[in-house]
């Protein structure tokens, strides 16, 4: 559970929470363009440092450790599976171009997760639904989406009280091979998915007798409003989208290689 | 027997939920635990089986300490019913869910089947054998959360809140179960708020305050000292309540069962008539 324990929101005061959700959406978005556009370690790097002032700012390092620690396991998978298929199709070489692409391919994905990560640390639940709201998202899915981001930490809660009570019945999630295991993992499943369904249809009735959907347009008790902080953030999301573009055309960016090698 | 020593738990999210408890008990006892909601009654007694594991101190089962063996094994001896049937019905009938647990302690197929007769009828389910227990009702869904782990007959039988949702006859089927299960010698704890229940159960008592034990003793004298209720914000049984009312008229205090109650002022009444 550790990885969502890294996207867990803990109500905190930083310049970075008070930041408008919209601009730090555009923000993850922006990172995600560039660290698509960039296959080279360098400026995977740079996106890769980007994001730790906005870290410290917040005060959610730990957290942030904690989702990266969460990352670990898939970015070494991705790391392995890309060393391994260069050095299939190359012949049997390992080199150091493909050593370094790899390890891009996996920072890459770092990138990616941190981003997140930070986004969903510094956003409460609440604002994130405001925001979809007011880009116009359907109130619908807006609450349906903050709904699920909430139930995230009761649903894991919900399953570990579920995995004590099968181990009080002998169960023993860790036994057998790896077919075994996720069998062993049915019990725990089936009283979750049946738990969540049930919770949703009461959450549904609790909903309807309180008056949801009884007028088509809602009001807010708070708006979001852009502040100076939110036009800065967008600047800098508009410098980047260019500088990246920029780069990306017209110039050479070398690898680590190249740069040392030749 | 199960020997609590000097135990301090605290969960990953730093709340310390238990702070220096220690008790045992023996062999054959119904103990009933009680205290406030997030006292650490249900902490406590997750121990007994090894589902928590003491940050500090030791918990002994039958002489075994329970970080040296797996929930598992101890669990063979130490049934433990949880609160919501929910969290662990998962089959497609009744039948096989109370043969899960059996399967997983590798009984045999013929002995299987002797248990799961033997469990549907103690409980009364016997009818629903092949029903999705999905469908049946809360309390049925209660029932059969029971008879899933009476089935391997446990030596001891941890209740985690068993009244919660029962009418009055559920309960008192329940409360002639547990008096079924002491005649057999076996050790019954149960983790609740139902002062009622407990009064008519009479059992040793141990209430809990913020992860501590605050008082442990019969449940005639703990039930009956509003002193010791209130630091755990519980109220006195209704029975318990009118007695004290009816001290000065040379009546005891410690009373709290229904049945004594009533033979008791009975022959009040009938020495007054004279």
């Amino acid at each position: 559970m550790s990885v969502f324990d890294g996207l867990k929101f803990r109500k905190v005061y930083s310049p970075i929470h008070n930041l408008d959700p919209r601009v730090k959406f555009i923000y993850v978005c922006v990172v995600f363009v560039a660290a698509i556009l960039f296959g080279e370690i360098l400026p995977l790097l740079a996106l890769f440092l980007m994001s730790l002032p906005f870290v410290l700012l917040a005060g959610v390092q730990k957290e942030w450790l904690r989702s990266l620690r969460g990352a670990a396991f898939l970015a070494t998978f991705i790391f392995l599976v890309n060393i391994a298929s260069s050095f299939f199709t190359s012949g049997y070489v390992l080199t150091a171009a493909s050593v370094e692409s790899a390890a891009a391919m996996t920072l890459r994905f770092v990138v990616l997760v941190e981003s997140f990560s930070v986004f969903f640390l510094t956003t409460s639940p609440d604002h994130l639904g405001l925001a979809l709201e007011q880009s116009r998202v359907p109130y619908e899915f807006a609450f349906a989406f903050t709904t699920a981001v909430r139930f995230v930490p009761v649903l894991a809660e919900e399953a570990q009280t579920i995995m004590d009570a099968q181990k009080a019945r002998g169960l023993e999630l860790e036994k057998g091979g790896i077919l075994k295991r996720i069998r062993n993992y049915v019990p725990v499943l089936i009283p979750l998915i049946v738990s969540a369904i049930r919770r949703s249809l009461e959450l549904a009735e609790a909903m309807e007798s309180r008056a949801w959907g009884a007028t088509k347009k809602r009001t807010n008790l708070y708006a979001l409003k852009f502040h100076r902080g939110d036009f800065a953030l967008l600047a800098v999301n508009v410098a980047l989208v260019a500088v990246a573009i920029y780069v990306r055309l017209y110039l050479p960016v070398p690898t680590l290689s190249q740069l040392f090698w030749v | 027997m199960i020997e609590v020593e000097d135990v301090n738990f605290v969960y990953p999210n730093r709340v310390e939920a238990l702070r220096d408890v220690s008790l045992v008990i023996k062999d054959g006892e119904f103990v009933a635990i009680m205290g406030q909601n997030g006292a650490g009654k249900t902490t406590l007694v997750k121990h007994f089986n090894g589902l928590l594991k003491p940050s500090k101190g030791v918990v002994r089962v039958d002489g075994v300490e329970t970080t040296k063996t797996s929930v598992a094994a101890l669990s063979r001896n130490t049934g433990f019913v949880f609160q919501n049937p929910d969290n662990q019905l998962f089959s497609e009938t009744v039948e096989e869910e109370i043969a899960f647990a059996l399967k997983n302690f590798g009984f045999e197929e013929e002995v299987i089947k002797k248990r799961i007769s033997w469990a549907l009828n103690l409980l009364g389910l016997t009818q629903y054998r092949e029903t999705s227990p999905f469908l049946l009702s809360g309390g049925e869904r209660k029932r059969v959360a029971l008879a899933s782990v009476l089935s391997w007959n446990p030596k001891t039988l941890i209740l985690d809140e068993p009244t919660i949702g029962q009418d009055y006859q559920q309960k008192e089927k329940l409360r002639q179960f547990i008096v079924q299960m002491q005649a057999q010698g076996k050790t019954v704890i149960i983790v609740t708020h139902d002062v009622e229940f407990v009064a008519e159960c009479s059992p040793r008592v141990l209430l809990m305050k913020e992860g501590r034990i605050v008082a442990d003793g019969e449940g005639r004298e703990i039930l009956t000292t509003p002193e010791v209720l209130a630091q755990s914000s519980i109220v006195l049984p209704q029975i318990a309540q009118i007695f004290m009312k009816l001290a000065p008229l040379g009546l005891p205090k410690n009373v709290i069962d229904v049945y004594e109650a009533k033979e008791m002022v009975l022959k009040t009444l009938e020495k007054r008539r004279k």
